[in-house]
């Protein structure tokens, strides 16, 4: 159990400290920028790892908890990390000082700014990560979209503005939808904070009527798919992923679809599994249209970033089923999923902006045979296609096994359509790979281009070693966080059960929205014994 | 000395921020023949000092709690609330207005005189517990609010929205005032609270519904509610920029104080009437003002729709019809003064002589020639938006959940009512970032040279400015006197 009081804000906050720093800089002094911007994002690297010696693998319930009183009565300041978020906190502190590194020369104008919103983003998402209060979930939540509204917007491509525009419309419509929702829930249960939320749903204190459930998960759910983003609420995605700067693209993909399919987990699931179960067929069958749409439209991209960005689409909706398929194996295989994504894709997203650096264009029909002016990059850009196309040993395979696995045990049918998909990335990210780096070279131009320079090479190692210590030492990350998966649906499964029994002696569900009181003797149910591998009926 | 009874000391104590408004304004009149060229900004200091001697005196008046002058006034915490947010409003205004007031040529004592008594009227209206003594609060703050609009005397749209204003503003009264005669008729007297009575002993007659009905209409015109809004846009574009952050903000509180207690107070039975009319009310006046700023190109102009939008979001915390609401209702005014008033102020600013450059156009590339000004509008215009750690959120945020707090109520009508309120304010995001766009994607135009800004007006956007986030980070205490407030209002 963890014990250092203050280590989950200073990880939170220190970001945001060094902007400070950064802030009393003169605008025009980019190399200290730079420097501080790096120093600040590793520093916050390492003092996230001092999570993972703190962290107890058996112990299900948050861990570093901090709670302090905010706003009235009802707002409190309330941090904690289990399984699920402890590497995702790891995930967001490891990818911002490679971000940092992949714009130390492509952003040139309004330095102190860029690197500002990089860091604010970074306090922001950690901060999503590690709330346990609704409400502070949901500042956290809001404060992501107006620093990476500005990355996109000012230090984009062509067509910044317009995505910068359709990427905050589409995240505020549906966040705004989960802000009622989450008041509603207040309403019913009179606190924000999520801990006590889930004790009064779990012991049957308060029970939802369903059709409330179905709503509250309705809203809930709405704001986390456009984040991942579900089909058909995609179609943000492709142009904030392409208009975005390098930083902006590995961030975005890296970590902040995965706010998207973290909310599922810690909210959509645990506090409404009634609902969550009615919702799942065709949250599963949305997903895997998703997996294969994505991948088919990723296949016929003639843009480099457009087609690493419709691999989102197609990668994220095998998390989503995983997470659906309501299976432990399944459910571990989404998490693990959601950290090689975010390595995988993050490294492609880097990869790809470092061949724009010398050319500034993303057409593939721009680039062919550059394995030969440049075999260092190349090799590198085959490596982290393999791991994003899940080639065992590494990484990716890991994570999209446990899921097909898992889904597998639940649903045949789901396995077999969404298996097809990674046979589909297979082709689309190798196909890629070949017009991009084999055969002759075909433009005048790509014959002298340098190969990676130091700086790129230690961004792409870093990335390389993860990748490979992520595929062979998957133990080490699933055994952290095997015992909160469990526990979550271990939870989900008795809720699930008691809500059963507890319909027969009323003859139905409870009528009206007002939230149900059970008297606590309706309380003691006994807990399953063993939750793996065994498919739920709602 | 002369000997006062302790009576009429108690009453002048009682109404002292309206004493000390009237005056320093009589004083101002006084001083102004006497006064020339440069002479004249001093008066604006005058009317600035005043304000701070009422704000000084609201707390004075706050230690003596109770009615005046034959319950006419009631001095409690509600309107102790009311008076500090419309007279902070008043100061801020005076304080952008010293410099615009040179740069077009207009500066008069007068000006500042009628400042002070529109906001000695406002504050009549927030304390009055009779209703011709609201009406006579509601004139004072609105003849004083015709000429300031006017106060461009050389620009035909000032005239224009001073004749606009004045003559749907005084029809608007006149509605007030029928309503007022209805109710007399229908229970016998016009004091709130023995209204309040009367219903308690004798049922609702349709005359007082009807009187009710009135009263709304002319409320709900000072507030630019719909659909009685559409003066509201060329009033406030035409108006001097300050006069126009005094109308949108000041006057909107003072009435909404007036409605909550004729509403809250005198017709607390006939809630579940009442609560349709402000229903249909906010939705349209949400809709009205928002998808009518989409559309907007001059962001004065836009900024006056989206002060109808946010009329709504208020009017969606009044349904809610508890202490909750009102109290919601009280924070979001706090807030919702300290943005659009920030808000207007820049605007001011960056109109330059003769208010020549308001299109969106010419904001364009504000980020990189004025980084602090640019930054104060993007946190006024993010708090109008409702983004987290601004006072706008917590504004819309506890205006919803006073609203979904009373589904208890109103049932799940009340439930759409805030459904409706969040898509509209995810259509506000657009025209809001859309500056914001202007002033930090596009590429800056090349004639326009900036001007620094005046000492006066960087204090009043500062103070707009830190107030905006206070009430976004820290609003626990703001929401505290809010609900103390909401208390005694309802607790008699």
């Amino acid at each position: 159990m963890g014990t250092q009081p203050l280590l989950l804000t200073v990880i939170t906050f220190l970001p945001v400290l060094s902007v400070a720093a950064l802030l009393l800089l003169r605008s025009d002094d980019h190399t200290w920028i730079r420097r501080i911007a790096l120093a600040a994002s590793v520093a916050e690297f390492v003092v996230s790892v001092l999570l993972l010696r703190g962290f107890d693998s058996s112990e299900a319930s948050y861990q570093f908890q901090e709670f302090h009183h905010w706003i009235g009565a009802t707002i409190h300041y309330h941090l904690g990390v289990d399984g699920i978020s402890l590497f995702l906190v790891l995930l967001t502190t490891f990818l911002t000082p490679l971000a940092v590194l992949c714009s130390w020369k492509s952003i040139h104008e309004h330095v102190k700014g860029f690197f500002v919103s990089l860091l604010v983003i970074e306090t922001a998402m950690i901060g999503v990560f590690v709330s346990l209060d609704l409400f502070l979930f949901f500042v956290f939540w809001e404060l992501t979209l107006i620093p990476m509204y500005f990355m996109i917007g000012m230090w984009g491509h062509e067509r910044r503005i317009y995505a910068a525009v359709k990427f905050i419309l589409y995240t505020m419509l549906g966040s705004i939808l989960m802000l009622v929702a989450i008041l509603w829930l207040f309403n019913q249960t009179g606190t924000f904070d999520l801990l006590q939320i889930q004790a009064l749903l779990q012991s049957g204190r308060i029970v939802l009527p369903s059709n409330v459930e179905l709503l509250l998960f309705g809203a809930f759910f709405l704001a986390f798919a456009i984040k991942v983003p579900l089909f058909p609420l995609h179609t943000w995605l492709p142009d904030a992923h392409t208009e975005a700067p390098t930083a902006g693209s590995v961030i975005l993909a890296g970590v902040m679809l995965k706010l998207g399919t973290y909310g599922i987990l810690r909210f959509c699931l645990p506090l409404f599994p009634v609902a969550a179960h009615r919702m799942a067929t065709p949250i599963a069958v949305l997903a895997i249209i998703g997996i294969v749409y994505g991948a088919l439209v990723a296949t016929v991209q003639h843009d480099l970033k457009r087609l690493v960005a419709y691999t989102s689409v197609s990668h994220l909706g095998f998390v989503v089923l995983g997470i659906f398929a309501f299976n432990a194996i399944s459910i571990q295989g989404a998490v693990y999923q959601m950290l090689n994504h975010g390595v995988s894709t993050g490294a492609l997203f880097l990869s790809v902006g470092m061949l724009y650096d010398r050319r500034h264009t993303h057409e593939i029909k721009e680039y062919g045979g550059l394995a030969t002016p440049m075999p260092v990059l190349m090799s590198f850009f085959l490596f982290i296609c393999l791991s994003s196309l899940a080639l065992p040993p590494l990484n990716g395979f890991i994570g999209e096994f446990l899921i097909l696995i898992g889904t597998f045990q639940a649903h045949h049918a789901w396995a077999a359509w969404a298996a097809s998909g990674a046979l589909l990335s297979a082709i689309y990210l190798l196909w890629a790979y070949q017009r991009v780096a084999l055969g002759e070279v075909t433009v005048e131009k790509n014959k002298a281009l340098p190969d990676a320079s130091p700086r790129e090479r230690l961004i792409l190692a870093s990335v390389a070693v993860v990748i490979v210590f992520m595929g062979i030492a998957s133990p080490l990350f699933t055994r952290r966080m095997a015992t909160s998966t469990n526990v979550m649906l271990q939870q989900m499964d008795d809720q699930l059960q008691r809500r059963q029994e507890a319909a027969r002696p009323l003859a139905g569900p409870p009528v009206g929205s007002q939230a149900v009181i059970v008297p606590p003797s309706h309380q003691a149910y006994p807990a399953l014994a063993s939750v793996a591998g065994r498919r739920v009926q709602p | 000395m002369i000997h006062l009874p302790a009576e009429q000391l108690a009453n002048l104590h009682r109404l002292a921020p309206e004493v000390v408004l009237c005056l320093f304004g009589i004083v101002i009149m006084a001083l102004e023949p006497f006064v020339r060229g440069a002479g004249r900004r001093a008066l604006g200091w005058v009317g600035f000092s005043g304000a701070l001697v009422a704000l000084v005196s609201v707390h004075l008046a706050a230690r003596l709690p109770g009615r005046a002058y034959s319950n006419l006034i009631s001095v409690d915490r509600f309107s102790v609330f009311v008076h500090v947010v419309v007279i902070g409003a008043a100061a801020l205004a005076i304080l952008g207005s010293l410099d615009y007031l040179d740069q077009e040529g207009i500066q008069r004592g007068e000006y500042y005189a009628l400042v002070l008594f529109a906001a000695a009227g406002m504050g009549i209206l927030a304390g009055a517990n009779e209703l011709v003594t609201a009406f006579i609060g509601l004139e004072m703050s609105s003849i004083s609010s015709y000429v300031l609009v006017g106060f461009r005397r050389r620009a035909l749209s000032s005239n224009e929205a001073s004749l606009k204003y004045f003559l749907l503003g005084s029809f608007a009264t006149a509605f007030f005032l029928y309503g007022i005669a209805m109710v007399y008729g229908a229970t016998g007297t016009t004091r709130i609270d023995l209204i309040q009575a009367a219903f308690r002993n004798a049922p609702l007659t349709a005359l007082a519904i009807l009187g009710l009905g009135l009263i709304f209409v002319g409320l709900g015109f000072k507030v630019v509610a719909a659909p009685f809004q559409a003066y509201g846009p060329d009033v406030y574009e035409g108006a001097p920029t300050p006069v126009t952050a005094l109308l949108a903000s000041a006057p909107k509180v003072a009435t909404f104080a007036v409605m909550l207690r004729i509403f809250y107070v005198s017709f607390g039975a006939a809630g579940d009437i009442w609560f349709w009319a402000i229903w249909v009310s906010a939705v349209l006046t949400m809709f009205v003002g928002n998808l009518a700023a989409l559309v907007q190109t001059n962001v004065k102009r836009m900024l006056a729709y989206s002060s109808i939008a946010h009329a709504g979001y208020i009017l969606v915390a009044f349904a809610a019809s508890t202490d909750l609401g009102i109290a919601a209702v009280l924070f979001y005014l706090a807030a919702y003064v300290l943005m659009k008033v920030g808000a207007f102020l820049v605007v001011t600013h960056l109109g330059q002589q003769g208010e020549q450059r308001l299109a969106i156009q010419d904001y364009a590339g504000l980020g990189s020639k004025q980084p602090v000004l640019a930054a104060c509008f993007s946190l006024f215009l993010l708090s109008l938006l409702g983004l987290p750690a601004t006072g706008g959120f917590f504004g819309k945020f506890f205006a919803f959940q006073s609203a979904l707090d009373a589904h208890s109520i109103h049932g799940n009508w009340i439930i759409w009512l805030v459904i409706l309120a969040a898509i509209n304010s995810v259509i506000g995001a657009y025209y809001y970032l859309r500056v914001i766009i202007a002033m930090y994607f596009w590429a800056p135009s090349k004639d326009y040279v900036p001007t620094a800004v005046a000492p006066a007006l960087s204090f009043a956007l500062a103070v707009a400015a830190i107030g905006t986030l206070y009430l976004g980070l820290i609003p626990g205490r703001v929401l505290v006197l809010a609900q103390t407030a909401a208390q005694s209002l309802t607790l008699r």
